[in-house]
Parts: C-alpha cells; structure tokens; sequence
C-alpha cells in the first residue's frame, strides 16, 4: 500500500502572531516556521503503517514557495521515503489545494491519503473532506484510531459527545485528530540521511489546473482584546464580586 | 432563492446549535429552509418546523440517514443546492465533516466557523486560533459555511408549525460503514451551549482529582471542560476539551481552573462574559484576560468554594 501525506507549512504554533498593519494579513518574515502539527501526526502514522509493514512507500507532497522543502525534508527525517514540492507562490482556498492534490493523487495513485484534521493558520478544517470529495472516495475526519485490515480500514473518530467508529474500503482519505499518535523527533542520522532522499519540484501551472478566484480577502485585524482584571484575596470575594458586581451568579 | 440550514439532530432531538444556526441563516433576510434527513425523524422536522422564522422543514425519511455519513448525505444536498444562495449548518463536527464535501462537489468554496454575517456576501470568521478575525468576500453564487454557534443568539421564540414537506432521498451506494458510538453520558448542561463552565487543567493531577471540577460544577449547574494537557493525561474524555482543536464556548461565566491558558485553550474560551481563573503560577497567562483571578492552591480553594457556595444556595 502506498501513502500519500499531506504537509503545510505554517508559522510555529508556540509564536503569538501579529497582525500587519495594513490588515492584509498576519506577520510572516523572519518568524519561525513549522510543519502543521496536526500534518506531523499523519507524518507518524504512515511511518507507524510502514514499519507494520502495512506500507510500502510514504510519499509526502506540500504545496506553496521554495521554503516549503524544508518542511518535506523534516518528513523525510521522520521516515518518509520520498518528496513532491509543488510550487505556487499564489494564496489557495481550500478547494485549490484539494483540486491540486487530487492531481497528484492521480499521478501517485496511492490507497491511502492522510492529512491533518486543519491547519493551525487558515483553520478551515476543509481540504481532506474536499479532496475525498473530488476523487469520490469515502472519508474518516478527526482519527484518534485507525486500523488497516487487507483492502478495508476501521477509523475511530472523536465526534462531539464521545467518539464513533466507521469502516471504509480503500481507497480513502483520513484526516488526524490529536490523540491518533505521539510524533516522534527526527535524529540527527536520519535528518543526514533525508537530504539524500528523492524530492521532486514541479510547478503548479504544470498541472493542467485553471484555478479560479473564488474569495476576496477584505481584511485581516485583529479581535477585540479584554480589559485587564482584578486578582481577588479569598473565595468570599470572589463569590461575591460575582454576585453582585459581574452578576452572573 | 432561500437559505438553507442543515439540521443537526440524533433521530430524536434537534441539536441546540440548530437555534443558532437559524439566526445566523436570519441575517440574510430571505425564506429559510430546514433540512432533516435521517431515519425516524419526523419528531425533529416538527420541532424545526416551530422554530420561529422558518418558512418550510424538508423532510427526508431514509435508513442511509441514520448516521449522518457525509458519503450519503452530501449528495442530498447537492441535488437541491440549486435552490438556495446560501446553505448553512453549525460549525460542530457534524457541520464540519459535512460541508466541504458538498461545497466541493459544487465547485464552490466553504467558509468555516463564521462569526459575523456582515452582509449576503461578506462573513467574518477568526483565524489563528482566534487571533485575527478574517473577512471574507465570496465570489461563488451559493454560500456555504459553518456557523460558530457561540456567536449568534440562539432562537427560541416559536410560531405555529409551518410546512413539512417529505422528500425523496437520494440513495447512494455506501461504501463507508457505521460500526458503534461510544457517547459520554452526562447529566450536565450541553458544554456547548452551557450558561456556566467550570474547566479544569493539568493542575488537577489525576482523573481522581478531577472530580472535584465535576463537584464544583454540579453545585453551579455548569458544565464541565478540560484543556488539553487534562484530555491527554487522561483525566476526561476528549469530547471535553475546549480550545482552538476542542469546542468553542461563551458561556456567562467561565471558571479555568488548574489552567496556565495557552493559546490554544484560549482560543475556544476567551469570547465568555466574565472569565475567573484560579492557579497557583501568578504569571500565569490565563490571568491576562481573566475579570478576576485568584492566585493559591486549588485544593484549599476549590472545595472552600464549594462550601460556601453551598452555603449561598441554601440562604
């Protein structure tokens, strides 16, 4: 079986981000940078089907600038076998993404396609619904579990009020929630090793796409901020600030 | 051209976030629609049907329905999307599971967890966790999002029930298989739609510990959430968890307890009416945007707390 993950990059998930002042959109130069969180969990559970010997191949794709190869050669550490890096300097929706990675499903072919549940920038939650979507395959969002038996997965996913478990034939998408794994770290042998890993650069005009505009940003600013609070002495204040001063007891 | 709304429910009840979404879909000024596919349903298309405000139920009866699969209920939609300029359903993981994949199908994008409907065309939404707010113009003929219930007021005022129209389904060969549910049972207020949270961190220590929350909120009538750090040290179950990958809440009053306030737990509670945090770390960044704060040992103060709380009720 092969895989097919796919990686964002986005600003490190611990950086406090600044809108700009211009309300275009958020600070990116000189900001530290990461692989998507949610991504690195579906990075590791390839890697985990893999060494199950459940996986022949983990192919991790990423779709944006140059800097982008820095995060499929961070994959590559982790274990993946081999990188696409699609070029697009272009802001995507959603649906883009999904319409340039059904591309790249076809060409792979591959049985199994794992992604992150959201990105932690954009947080649409959006892309593997969407590209399960456009290549009709059936789709398990927010994994805590998954389990591969010959041609058919099961998938537990974390649903409001607990947790349901659906199975599907493959192929189909699956797109991780927190709890599916713990990502491993990349040591220093292996991150040697990935830059000797096979990484393809395509352009995405290559792909025979027409990508249309479909949204218009406005603005981007940022949310109302609280003013400040008092710190209490003793429980009796606090209740009754409470009561009588928020009045929400 | 009307504005549908797709109804979360459980064959027997509508979802509350369905109130929400119905004000959110009011804000567009034309013929609202509500669409209940599952199987035994027709209770919850009558209690849609009396939702002030709504012009027709679209009632659809099939087995296929029964648990919403969006392999099955996508194409429903698809076929009737023609009708309407907009389709809305709530931003909770039925929403979010079900409307990239139909807006998908459509060719059309999808807006996520909306805020703010500013006009038929323009939606505000955060991004960032919460940290900047998004506007967003679409260009698409059909607008379809999510609705971040937590930001319109629910519709509770009724009418006298207005049509239920049955319609056909359209059947899909399903390759996807609903296997069980595992639901939390809980006698406590909806987390999502709470009045009071009372939420408990890794300072609580142990599941064990952690009932002490549980205490505390039975005696506020409030419902219980958790950070992260307390979902994945095991202490609740993970349907608790509030923040930007758990659930959003605004509820009059929330209590973070045992919480250092990171920004993915602010992002699902920072929009609450008042925000009491007690921790015993005074740097604590939960204590920035908390109205009040008490810096000790939950354990002391906690079951104090209680007590005189308790003692409040009685009087």
């Amino acid at each position: 079986m092969k895989i097919l993950v796919a990686v964002k990059r986005v600003i490190d998930p611990y950086v406090k981000i600044r809108v700009k002042a211009d309300q275009t959109g958020v600070e990116t130069q000189n900001i530290k940078m990461a692989m998507n969180p949610f991504d690195e969990i579906a990075v590791e559970e390839a890697i985990r089907l893999k060494e199950k010997g459940l996986a022949s191949e983990v192919v991790v794709v990423s779709i944006g600038n140059a800097s982008c190869q820095e995060t499929l050669r961070h994959a590559l550490a982790l274990g993946a076998d081999r990188g696409i890096h699609v070029q697009s300097e272009g802001v995507h929706t959603s649906l883009d993404i999904a319409k340039i990675l059904q591309k790249i499903s076809e060409k792979e072919a591959p049985q199994l396609i794992l992604m992150g549940k959201q990105s932690i920038d954009g947080d649409n939650n959006q892309t593997p619904q969407m590209l399960a979507a456009l290549l009709d395959w059936p789709q398990a969002t927010y994994a805590s579990e998954l389990t591969v038996e010959g041609n058919n997965i099961q998938v537990t996913r974390e649903i409001d009020g607990g947790l349901e478990t659906l199975a599907m034939p493959l192929p189909a998408v699956v797109s991780t929630d927190l709890r599916l794994n713990e990502p491993r770290y990349a040591s220093l042998p292996n991150i040697m090793k990935a830059k000797k890993k096979p990484l393809d650069s395509m352009d995405v005009n290559t792909l025979g796409l027409s990508l249309k505009p479909h949204v218009e940003i406005i603005s981007v600013k940022a949310p109302s901020t609280r003013s400040g609070g008092v710190k209490v002495e003793s429980v009796a204040e606090l209740i009754n600030k409470l009561q009588h001063e928020a009045k929400v007891l | 051209m009307s504005t549908l709304v797709i109804v979360e429910h459980d064959n027997h009840t509508m979802h509350p976030a369905t109130r929400n979404t119905l004000a959110a879909a009011k804000a567009f000024g034309d013929e609202i629609v509500l669409l209940v596919a599952g199987k035994d349903c027709r209770k919850v298309a009558e209690q849609a049907a009396s939702l002030s405000g709504v012009h027709s139920v679209w009632w659809v009866e099939h087995e296929q329905y029964q648990h919403v699969l969006a392999e099955n209920l996508a194409p429903l939609v698809v076929s009737k999307a023609s009708s309407f300029h907009a389709i809305l359903a709530p931003s909770s993981t039925f929403g979010k599971n079900l409307l990239p994949r139909i807006a998908a199908k459509l060719d059309m994008v999808q807006i996520s967890d909306v805020s703010k409907v500013v006009n038929k065309d323009t939606f505000e939404h955060p991004v960032y966790a919460g940290n900047a707010i998004e506007t967003v113009r679409v260009l698409d003929p059909i607008k379809i999002m999510t609705i971040r219930s937590t930001a319109f007021d629910a519709v509770f005022s009724e009418q006298s029930p207005c049509c239920i129209e049955q319609i056909e389904p359209i059947t899909t060969v399903a390759k996807t298989q609903f296997i069980h549910h595992e639901l939390s049972r809980s006698e406590r207020p909806d987390l999502g739609s709470a009045k009071i949270v009372v939420s408990g961190g890794r300072g609580l220590q142990s599941a064990e510990k952690f009932k002490l929350i549980e205490e505390l909120a039975d005696v506020l009538g409030a419902a219980v959430g958790a950070s992260r750090a307390a979902v994945d040290a095991g202490f609740v179950p993970n349907d608790y968890q509030v923040g930007q990958t758990g659930k959003v809440v605004a509820p009059s009053l929330y209590l973070a307890v045992g919480i250092s306030g990171a920004v993915q737990h602010l992002a699902g509670m920072k929009d609450s009416k008042v925000i009491v945090a007690i921790n015993k770390d005074e740097d604590a960044p939960i204590f920035q945007i908390a109205n009040y704060g008490l810096v000790g040992d939950l354990f002391e103060i906690v079951p104090q707390l209680i007590e005189q709380l308790k003692q409040c009720k009685g009087n």
